[in-house]
């Protein structure tokens, strides 16, 4: 509640005639007392079209659950965030008044509603342009016809172009749905909220298209239909974005296992716990910071993703030196041993952590929403996809142009071969393995930020992570890559017209009928490394 | 050296259906004969139980006469047998007639539910039970031969063939789990009543479906080793052990591997049949690609390629399970994983793997790499 | 040769003896009185059972202390299904047949009770059923503690259309493709339907389990939203799905005020591993809030973070539930004096025991107990709020008056009726 705060401090600063609603903020405080939900709105609502300085402050310690009343006296209090009580009505701190004896205002969604637009119509008339475009949105969001003289009267003193643009825009949608206003200027005003283009204009246009008459209705079924025309070419764009996303998911889960599987012959079933190791590294890595630096919360991904590497790459090395190496050209029973293996991760982890969910928090820069176009982006999932693009480029990095790569390269593909050349193929072996593995624990951290974070995590992705490395062709990274962006976006093309399930087995039979035509995947190693 | 390996396989073989006559003797006799406490007495739900453990083994022979002998390893080999489970529980569902909750003769209660007003044609004439059986049968076999046309043909092989299986159950997983499949979505088909006109929960019928499955597995281990002994199982022991030789060699390679993979479907098939009257329920849960692939543990625990022993490690590791989910049940899973991990470092031949060896030590066989790399 | 062959027959012999061994001192005289519990601890279903194997050991424990019942101790039988629903029937024989158990609580999925109830009917034992389920059920061999949909769904639906809860006018059913969500949003369907709601503004979608990417749908759900009438969106989406649609949520933007979703499936557990922080406002419907402030919750609570050793470890509303079910379980023992089950089943009905949220819990001729409807907001600290409650408790309509299949079936299990699905039309039983 960062904007009640700065709001509160506003409040406090400005200079204003105390007092200037006729009731003054007694009758609307005394609504708290009521236990009354729709009674606290309207409270909300009253204090935040009263000029009176203390209202930020109430309002804020309403939204934070800091707001206290006494059931008997109806008295009103409130914590500030230090969590000394004061009385809202003068704000002086209340000394010798347990909190314990008072009841709390409780919140609902009304309640947040009201708070919401009070925000809106409260911080519009903020210094900071910032603020004032942030309550100018909210003022359209609302689009409560209440506020339409602050508007207007804000929209008379406003400079900042982009700011005015947002008062307009609420001005208009208030003007659109008033039955008050002269029809010519309410038709201009669906002009104006049909120019801004996004889902809430829709959503203004269409009640007016439900509720007007006669020439309003017309233009605004028909403002309606022509941003439902726009939205249904952009929702072909999104789908090939929701597409990549899911590409991206999917391309994390199954790199690692290009490397165990794809690369070394390994059939990794324990793969997908590796992947669960991670992100139960990235729950750690955020427990910590939760208890001793919380100021660093922002950046436990960055901290989780090498941890997670190293945890996981050397768990795969010891699993390697253990299991792995008294199994190369048996890549069958590979499959069988680390089957094994994944039942003893998921029960150690769930012996140690708990069956259930563990909470794994998304960092500032990970939430939120940006509109490109009629292209919405997530910032969770557009990271995710660079992210997993970096990844991809790293390990193909690590491989072309290190010794450690043309090594592993060299081992893989003739193994007698490179021993004879003086290479330690045991080591290379583990290292491999252990990249492998410490991969998959890089895309548990990512994967901790959209899926569950449970010991039945990975058993979620190991299928279809073999299906992509099969699909792109074993031992071919770019196979992989363009693999599983192919199936995210066919996935998600499929899915409005035959659901989510109809779609993943359209796939999969596509994927069968696929390999009919290509017995080694969309890029075949060629050459004689294929039998060695 | 071929001669002395099948007749160590012959005896073991001849072990098995002994003792499988033996129980079927055995069993009714203590379960009807014997007073009920009794230290004689078999009780009813051991009887359920061992029934259960032979279906799976029946699936475990089925599995390892395409993996054994033919080097095909399926991960989706649980779809045959869930396959085969549902045709025998549209049958079981057919014959609760209007004892449903809602008391609607044709209808199974769910199609009620779901207001699906008439029999779906996949349903129609699974009242009667020969058609039934008929589809026990024909449903993997068909589904075995129609996908093995298009894989064997292509020359899919080595872990492709067993990703693409294991895709295949994935998909009838998913597929069975939609409700509008009319198949019971997950809660699948359960509550059944009877089974030819007996009470489904009787004495006798539990130790008559013990008996027949029994029977069942028998006549599977029977018909598995007169294929795998026959000229025809050599050269799928040949195809197993070098493809390409094979196939230089003039042989049709593919005709080879779609007759014995269709024939393990169908065996799946009965198993799964056999299986749902005595656990009660058949449910999408049996596509899943883990159950598969603990077929294929079953198999590898047992001695791959024995046919014997891939029916002596589903009973082993399925009555281990039994056992330690009730005796450990929060660390059961410690030991069997690690019993899997240990099996393949140490008893790479399963356990008849350990006779074996003790009569001939030299004998390492890698088919396996070799199928999987055959297509030189 | 002959002597292996005749070792192997006398070890398989010995094995089989020993199975049926262990059956023999199943009811001995005054040996402790076992209690089967049937919860998954592993696989897809351990997330959300595990707890309940908890809670149950813990009364369990707790009644020991007391002195027992009857003067007799109770002893646990725990066993692991292992989330596979054929298991269930097979462990539940165990524990009935081998153990000897004198009742089962367990379950948590509608296929595992389906699984189950054949095995306890035939052998006549009790099943405590602890969850919230679709309905459409009544055996006489199996309680249902659980919520039926008109004691979470409808109440829930009737609070969004009030003022308080927002006027909603437009529904999103969104569920996960399997039969509770299917009942639930078909019993809502007709019931929005009949309040007037339009076909057009119900929007009904099913996704498989496990779903992990919810943008198409969260983005259908923000499109559907923006048709000018105040939308709702109410989720019957199954526990492990529910985390990634939450973030998704989230990440989209929608907040409670723009959209506000209702789940029947999301409660404090679940809650506690995600972060709440963006779905400040989003609603659950259950018949207890950990958040409920009560005595005996308080104490409840206090006995829980005692005997976990975690004092953050939260509570929620199956295990009230497996409360209720164990405290009627002991109280219809003490008024039969036998444990038998038939005893049981008999004396049960009509009796009354507190819940937590401060009223009583009473079992219905029906084999499903009155309870209370809350319908809370989610808190930032993971808690849920409650908003708004029923004045009393709701008697559960087993088979729902809503759908025309079941509309003419009531179910008594009061002699000489005794009858689960009774036609009032026809007056036929079954």
């Amino acid at each position: 509640m960062h904007w009640l705060r700065l709001l509160a401090l506003w409040v406090a600063i400005a200079i204003l005639p105390q007092n200037a609603f006729a009731e003054g903020p007694d009758t609307a405080l005394a609504r708290f007392a009521q236990h009354n939900f729709m009674e606290s709105a309207k409270a909300v609502r009253e204090l935040a079209s009263d000029q009176w300085s203390g209202a930020g402050a109430v309002l804020a310690a309403l939204s934070d659950n800091r707001l206290y009343y006494d059931a008997a006296s109806k008295v009103i209090y409130f914590k500030d965030e230090k969590g000394t009580l004061h009385t809202a009505r003068d704000g002086l701190p209340a000394a010798g008044i347990d909190v314990a004896t008072l009841s709390p205002v409780h919140l609902n969604n009304a309640v947040r509603s009201a708070l919401e637009d009070a925000k809106g119509s409260m911080t519009m008339v903020s210094a900071d342009p910032v603020q004032r475009l942030s309550g100018a949105k909210d003022a359209f969001r609302a689009h409560d016809p209440a506020a339409l003289p602050a508007i207007t009267a804000e929209l008379a003193k406003e400079t900042d172009p982009e700011v005015k643009l947002a008062l307009q825009q609420a001005q208009a949608a208030i003007i659109a749905a008033s039955v008050d206003a002269p029809i010519a200027q309410r038709l201009d005003a669906i002009k104006v909220v049909q120019a801004r283009g996004d889902d809430l204009a829709l959503s203004v246009l269409s009640a007016i298209g439900n509720n007007a008459q006669g020439e309003v209705k017309t233009a605004a079924l028909a403002a309606t239909a022509n941003l439902q025309a726009t939205a249904a070419i952009w929702a072909n764009v999104q789908n090939v974005y929701y597409g990549l996303s899911l590409g991206s998911v999917l391309l994390l889960a199954a790199i690692g296992l290009a490397i165990t599987f794809g690369v070394m012959g390994v059939i990794n079933m324990a793969h997908g716990e590796m992947v669960m190791l991670g992100a139960y590294t990235t729950y750690i890595v955020q427990q910590w910071l939760r208890a001793y630096r919380p100021e660093w919360f922002d950046a436990s991904l960055f901290i989780a993703i090498p941890l997670a590497f190293l945890v996981t790459g050397f768990i795969g090395v010891i699993i390697e030196r253990t299991i792995i190496r008294f199994l190369y050209g048996r890549p069958l029973e590979t499959l069988l041993a680390t089957f094994g293996l994944s039942l003893v991760l998921q029960q150690a982890v769930r012996t140690i952590f708990g069956a259930d969910n563990r909470n794994v928090g998304a960092p500032h820069f990970m939430s939120g929403i940006f509109h490109l176009g009629g292209l919405s982006v997530t910032y969770g999932r557009m990271w995710i996809i660079l992210f997993s693009i970096l990844v991809f480029l790293g390990l193909q990095m690590l491989l072309r142009a290190t010794s450690f790569g043309l090594k592993m390269r060299a081992v893989t593909q003739n193994r007698r071969m490179a021993s004879a050349m003086g290479i330690d193929t045991n080591k290379i072996d583990a290292l491999a393995f252990g990249l492998g593995s410490g991969i998959a624990g890089i895309a548990g951290v990512a994967l901790s930020q959209l899926d569950n974070v449970s010991p039945n995590l990975g058993q979620s992705y190991i299928i279809d992570s073999f299906m992509v490395v099969v699909f792109g062709g074993v031992g071919n990274l770019w196979g992989t890559l363009v693999a599983a962006m192919s199936l995210g976006v066919a996935n998600k093309i499929l899915e409005p017209f035959v659901g989510a399930v109809l779609g993943k087995i359209l796939i999969l039979i596509c994927i069968i009928l696929f390999i009919q035509r290509r017995p080694r995947g969309l890029f075949a190693l060629k050459g004689r490394a294929v039998e060695s | 050296m071929k001669q002395s390996l099948w007749l160590a396989f012959d005896l073991k073989t001849r072990i098995f259906i002994a003792l499988l006559a033996l129980a079927i003797v055995i069993v009714p006799a203590s379960a009807l004969l014997t007073a009920p406490g009794s230290a004689l007495n078999i009780p009813v739900y051991a009887i359920a139980l061992m029934g259960k453990y032979l279906c799976y083994a029946l699936l475990a022979v089925a599995l390892d006469l395409v993996w054994g002998y033919c080097g095909i390893l399926s991960l989706g080999h649980g779809a045959f047998f869930a396959l085969g489970g549902y045709a025998m529980g549209m049958y079981l569902m057919r014959q609760i007639g209007a004892r449903g909750a809602y008391g609607n003769p044709i209808l199974p209660d769910f199609m009620v539910f779901l207001n699906i007003n008439s029999l779906p044609v996949t349903w129609w004439g699974f009242q009667h039970f020969p058609y039934a059986m008929f589809m026990v049968l024909f449903v993997p076999g068909l589904l075995a031969f129609g996908f093995g046309w298009l894989a064997f043909r292509s020359r899919v092989t080595g872990v492709y063939l067993s990703i693409i299986t294991q895709a295949l159950t994935y998909a009838l997983l998913l597929a069975f789990f939609r409700n509008a499949m009319g198949f019971g979505g997950n809660n699948g088909l359960t509550d059944f009543k009877d089974i030819l006109g007996f009470k489904i929960d009787a004495l006798g019928t539990r130790i008559l479906l013990f008996c027949a499955s029994a029977l069942a597995l028998a006549l599977g281990v029977i018909l598995a080793r007169l294929v795998v002994t026959s000229k025809f199982g050599k050269v799928l022991i040949a195809i197993r052990d070098a493809e390409s030789r094979v196939r230089f060699l003039g042989y049709r390679v593919e005709n080879y591997k779609l007759f014995v993979f269709t024939i393990s479907a169908m065996m799946a098939g009965v198993a799964g049949a056999l299986y749902v009257p005595q656990v009660g329920i058949i449910n999408p849960g049996e596509f899943a690609p883990q159950n598969s692939i603990e077929a294929v543990i079953w198999v590898a625990v047992g001695g791959r390629g024995t046919l014997v022993g891939a029916a002596l490690g589903a009973i082993l590791v399925n009555f281990g399970k039994t056992w330690f989910t009730g005796a450990l049940p929060e660390y059961w899973l410690f030991v069997l994983g690690a019993l899997f991990v240990l099996v393949t470092l140490f008893l790479p031949d399963g356990i008849l793997g350990i006779f074996k060896r003790r009569q001939r030590p030299q004998v390492t066989v890698d088919p396996v790499g070799e199928a999987q790399h055959g297509d030189a | 040769m002959s002597v292996s062959r005749r070792s192997l027959l006398r070890s398989s012999v010995a094995m089989l003896g020993a199975v049926s061994l262990n059956s023999k001192f199943a009811f001995a005289a005054d040996g402790p009185i076992k209690i089967g519990i049937l919860h998954s601890l592993s696989g897809t279903m351990a997330i959300s059972e595990t707890t309940l194997k908890d809670v149950m050991l813990m009364l369990i424990a707790a009644q020991n202390a007391k002195g027992g019942v009857l003067g007799r101790k109770l002893e646990a039988v725990v066993v692991d299904p292992a989330s596979n629903w054929p298991l269930f029937a097979e462990k539940a024989r165990e524990l009935i047949s081998k153990d000897g158990v004198s009742a089962i609580f367990g379950c948590w999925t509608s296929v595992s009770r389906k699984s189950v109830l054949p095995v306890v009917k035939e052998l006549d034992s009790i099943l405590f059923y602890p969850v919230q389920y679709e309905g459409q059920e009544s055996e006489r061999n199996v309680f249902y503690t659980g919520a039926a949909p008109n004691q979470q769904a409808i109440p829930a639906v009737d609070y969004l259309m009030s003022k308080d809860g927002g006027s909603v006018k437009r529904w999103v059913l969104a569920g996960t493709d399997y039969v509770y969500p299917r009942t639930t949003n078909k019993i809502l369907e007709a019931y929005l339907k009949l309040k007037g709601v339009a076909q057009e503004d119900i929007l009904i979608n099913y996704t498989p389990f496990g779903q992990s990417d919810w943008q198409t749908i969260v983005s259908d759900i923000k499109k559907f939203g923006s048709a000018g009438k105040k939308t709702a969106v109410v989720s019957t989406i199954n526990g492990d799905a529910n985390v990634p649609f939450y973030k998704e949520l989230g990440n989209q933007g929608i907040k409670a005020t723009d959209i506000p979703v209702v789940a029947f499936s999301v409660g404090e557990e679940e809650l506690s591993g995600m972060d709440t922080k963006p779905l400040v406002g989003h609603l659950a419907a259950w018949n207890y809030f950990e958040s409920v402030d009560t005595p005996i919750n308080k104490a409840f609570i206090a006995q829980w973070h005692a005997y976990t050793k975690n004092p953050k470890r939260t509570t929620n509303d199956p295990m009230e539930a497996a409360m209720i079910g164990f405290s009627m379980w002991v109280k219809a023992v003490e008024k039969a004096n036998s444990f038998k089950p038939d005893d049981v089943i008999d004396a049960i009905i009509g009796v009354s025991v507190p819940n937590l949220t401060g009223g009583t819990a009473t079992m219905m001729p029906n084999h499903h107990i009155t309870k209370p409807v809350l319908i809370g907001e989610i808190q930032a600290d993971g808690q849920i709020d409650t908003v708004w409650q029923t004045p009393g408790t709701v008697v559960a309509q087993e088979w729902s008056p809503y759908l025309p299949e079941s509309k003419d079936l009531i179910s008594d299990w009061r002699k000489p009726l005794s009858c689960g699905n009774l036609n009032v039309k026809t007056g036929h039983c079954g």
